[in-house]
């Protein structure tokens, strides 16, 4: 798995609330068998227009960011579906890290299994990093996974919070799937012990 | 019960049934009983078991079929969009080399997934059921625990019948009283929606309780589990009860005889103990229920059919206001006015959350000896093949033929507008689905969430209309019988 361990960048600022899945990735991308080229599909109706070119007005089209590895995103990001298309499309298009007051369940579990950290902070320091990027939108904040720390320039450190499990796993860069075949006794023993009730079709 | 005994809910008993494993430092490893797969979600997953050198761990645990992208048009013409058409022929390939039941093309069985799990028995109460699909919650109406995953997710189903969970907090949705006449299940959800708001049960398992959800036939409790997520839950669940066990009973993979004595022994301790805690509650009053209809950009978005769009103006906070204002301006929609009369192009009746039997046949009741307004596409399209056999045995299709609509062929279709049944740029659609996000029926399109019963009335009458000003002499609920 991606592991993800410091990170400074500059932020993108999308002030938009609950931003769902359709929005992040259109389904008509979905028919892909890979995983491969959906950086380009990211927010396809909110980055081109009907002809296909770029819409200036998108941010993701403002060159002052070009580069950035941050969104800076509103309420309840990622919610709606779970195609996993969603992480895929950020991290494609250079994305490792977003910041909201909250995520969507299925969207946070399928982020951290790609190595982009969702990073939850409260309203007041959501709010901050809002007003000073309209003041320097060139500023770059720092991650440090390790500490769960958010330094923002000129404001008290923030701690930002993680499950234990999914920190270990993203600075380890840890297989979940491998994890979970180290329980491969534990599995059959369940599967014995439940043989009458689970057997099926 | 002693008093020593903890009371526990309907998602602690499942939950703890399923419990693998609970290692100090990390989630639960969580048994799943039931693996549905789609075309969509899952050819990535194939791809990793391959890398692995790893087989299906329990492939007779494993259901899959086609929904998504496939067309709905003759099943005698070939699929014209060629990624489709590779989806398609790699699920067939995967479900082959690992040995998966594959509901395919030809399948009298194939359909939505969510409608197919619980049409063939597949979906009973107590188990555990996974998909890489949001709306796998509609298998909680049974008091399944089921919920969304993604592909990372559906590799490690397949490779070992297991997940990685955080146990989930629990939320009760109390509806207490007796619908008025013209007024759904789907009604109900989209009130809850419009109350609570798309996040207002992220990290949550709902359990809708009450007299109201008693009340209501396995396709009306499918309707409101299906939109559980929604509200941001992963999971929606109903207790079972003998309207449950009546549906379950005698299906294709439904055990028999002393095994289906046993499992009702089991099914009957589910419920949620008396005085069990849930984490957070909400009540609603199902009498005062009106046809509900979502006017913006998700499905919190909504309101009863005969009330005003609120003004961004009135909005307390600054982030509400302006989602407002971009969900009206995407919409073209005038605060302070009610949809009531607004102009429609297009009425799609489908989808896991109302494409049963019971749904057509309500559509059906109101579109009989009617006719939809000219200037209006009626799409009607079953969820399963079984669905559609089944209205055709009852003439509904006539019925929405006669009426001017399309008879089209099981699918996903204009719910998610990946297989060409789509809106064009601007068109307004009144859809019996579950979300209304900006383009999801189609670039450009623009949803209005609804009933099928204000979806029907809305097609004869070209514009958004309440369908209790059609119906005096008509019944106004489908009788309760199933496939």
């Amino acid at each position: 798995m991606a592991r993800f361990n410091l990170l400074t960048s500059r932020i993108v600022p999308l002030p938009v609330n609950d931003v769902d899945t359709d929005q992040i990735i259109p389904a008509r991308f979905l028919k892909a068998v890979d995983k491969n080229g959906l950086g380009e599909s990211l927010f396809a109706d909110w980055r081109y227009r009907s002809d296909g070119s770029p819409d200036p007005g998108f941010i993701l089209n403002n060159p002052q960011y070009r580069g950035a590895q941050i969104l800076l995103a509103g309420d309840n990001f990622g919610c709606g579906s779970s195609r996993e298309h969603a992480p895929w499309a950020l991290t494609a298009f250079g994305f490792r890290a977003i910041i909201s007051t909250s995520f969507a369940d299925i969207f946070g579990t399928n982020s951290l299994k790609n190595g982009l950290l969702p990073v939850v902070v409260d309203e007041t320091v959501h709010r901050t990093l809002f007003d000073l990027l309209s003041q320097n939108p060139g500023m770059e904040v720092h991650i440090d996974l390790a500490r769960q720390t958010l330094d923002i320039p000129g404001t008290p450190e923030v701690v930002f919070p993680i499950d234990g499990f999914s920190k270990t796993c993203l600075l380890e860069g840890i297989d979940e799937l491998g994890y979970i075949l180290t329980f491969s006794d534990a599995i059959a023993a369940y599967e014995s012990a439940h043989a009458s009730t689970i057997s099926q079709g | 019960m002693t008093p020593m005994q903890q009371q526990l809910t309907l998602v602690d008993k499942v939950w703890n049934d399923h419990v693998v494993a609970e290692p100090p430092d990390a989630p639960s490893l969580l048994y799943i009983d039931l693996h549905l797969i789609h075309e969509v979600t899952s050819p990535q997953a194939f791809t990793g078991l391959r890398q692995r050198g790893m087989r299906v761990r329990r492939p007779e645990r494993t259901v899959a079929t086609m929904d998504h992208s496939i067309p709905t048009h003759d099943p005698s013409l070939p699929i014209s969009d060629a990624l489709a058409a590779t989806q398609i022929r790699q699920l067939e390939d995967n479900a082959r080399e690992f040995g998966i039941r594959l509901y395919g093309m030809d399948s009298p069985h194939r359909g939505i997934v969510h409608v197919i799990g619980p049409e063939l028995g597949f979906t009973r109460p107590g188990m555990t059921i996974v998909c890489g699909d949001s709306h796998t919650s509609t298998h909680g109406a049974f008091g399944a625990l089921a919920f969304g995953i993604g592909t990372s997710e559906v590799e490690h189903v397949l490779a070992t019948q297991c997940l990685l969970q955080r146990k989930p907090r629990t939320f009760e949705v109390r509806v207490e009283g007796k619908l008025s006449p013209g007024v759904t299940a789907k009604d109900i959800i989209l009130a809850l929606l419009s109350k609570i708001g798309v996040g207002g049960g992220t990290g949550h398992v709902f359990e809708y309780t009450g007299s109201a959800i008693r009340g209501l036939s396995m396709e009306e409790r499918m309707t409101i589990c299906n939109m559980s997520i929604e509200g941001g839950a992963r999971a929606g669940m109903i207790a079972p009860d003998d309207t449950t066990f009546e549906y379950v009973a005698g299906r294709e993979f439904t055990p028999r005889g002393t095994d289906w004595e046993n499992a009702l022994a089991q099914w009957r301790k589910l419920p949620t103990d008396e005085g069990a805690k849930y984490d957070r509650s909400v009540t609603l009053d199902a009498g005062r229920l009106s046809p509900m209809i979502t006017y913006g950009t998700n499905p919190g978005m909504g309101l009863a059919i005969d009330v005003p769009v609120p003004h961004p103006d009135r909005m307390t906070n600054a982030h509400q206001q302006q989602a407002l204002r971009k969900a009206l301006d995407y919409m073209g929609l005038q605060p302070g006015r009610s949809l009531l009369g607004h102009p429609i192009d297009v009425v799609f009746i489908g989808s896991c959350t109302n494409a049963r039997i019971s749904d057509l046949r309500l559509a059906a009741s109101l579109l009989r000896s009617r006719k939809v307004a000219p200037n209006v596409r009626l799409l009607v399209v079953p969820g399963s093949q079984a669905v559609k056999k089944q209205a055709e045995a009852e003439g509904l299709h006539t019925v929405f033929k006669d009426a001017g609509g399309e008879w089209r062929e099981a699918g996903c279709s204009m719910c998610i507008a990946m297989n060409g049944d789509q809106l064009q740029p601007g068109q307004y659609a009144v859809s019996t689905s579950n979300r209304n996000f900006e383009g999801r029926q189609g670039k450009g399109g623009r949803t209005f969430l609804a009933s099928p019963l204000t979806a029907a009335a809305s097609a004869v009458a070209g514009r958004i209309t309440d369908a209790r000003t059609f119906m005096t002499d008509t019944p106004l609920r489908a009788p309760a019988t199933v496939v």
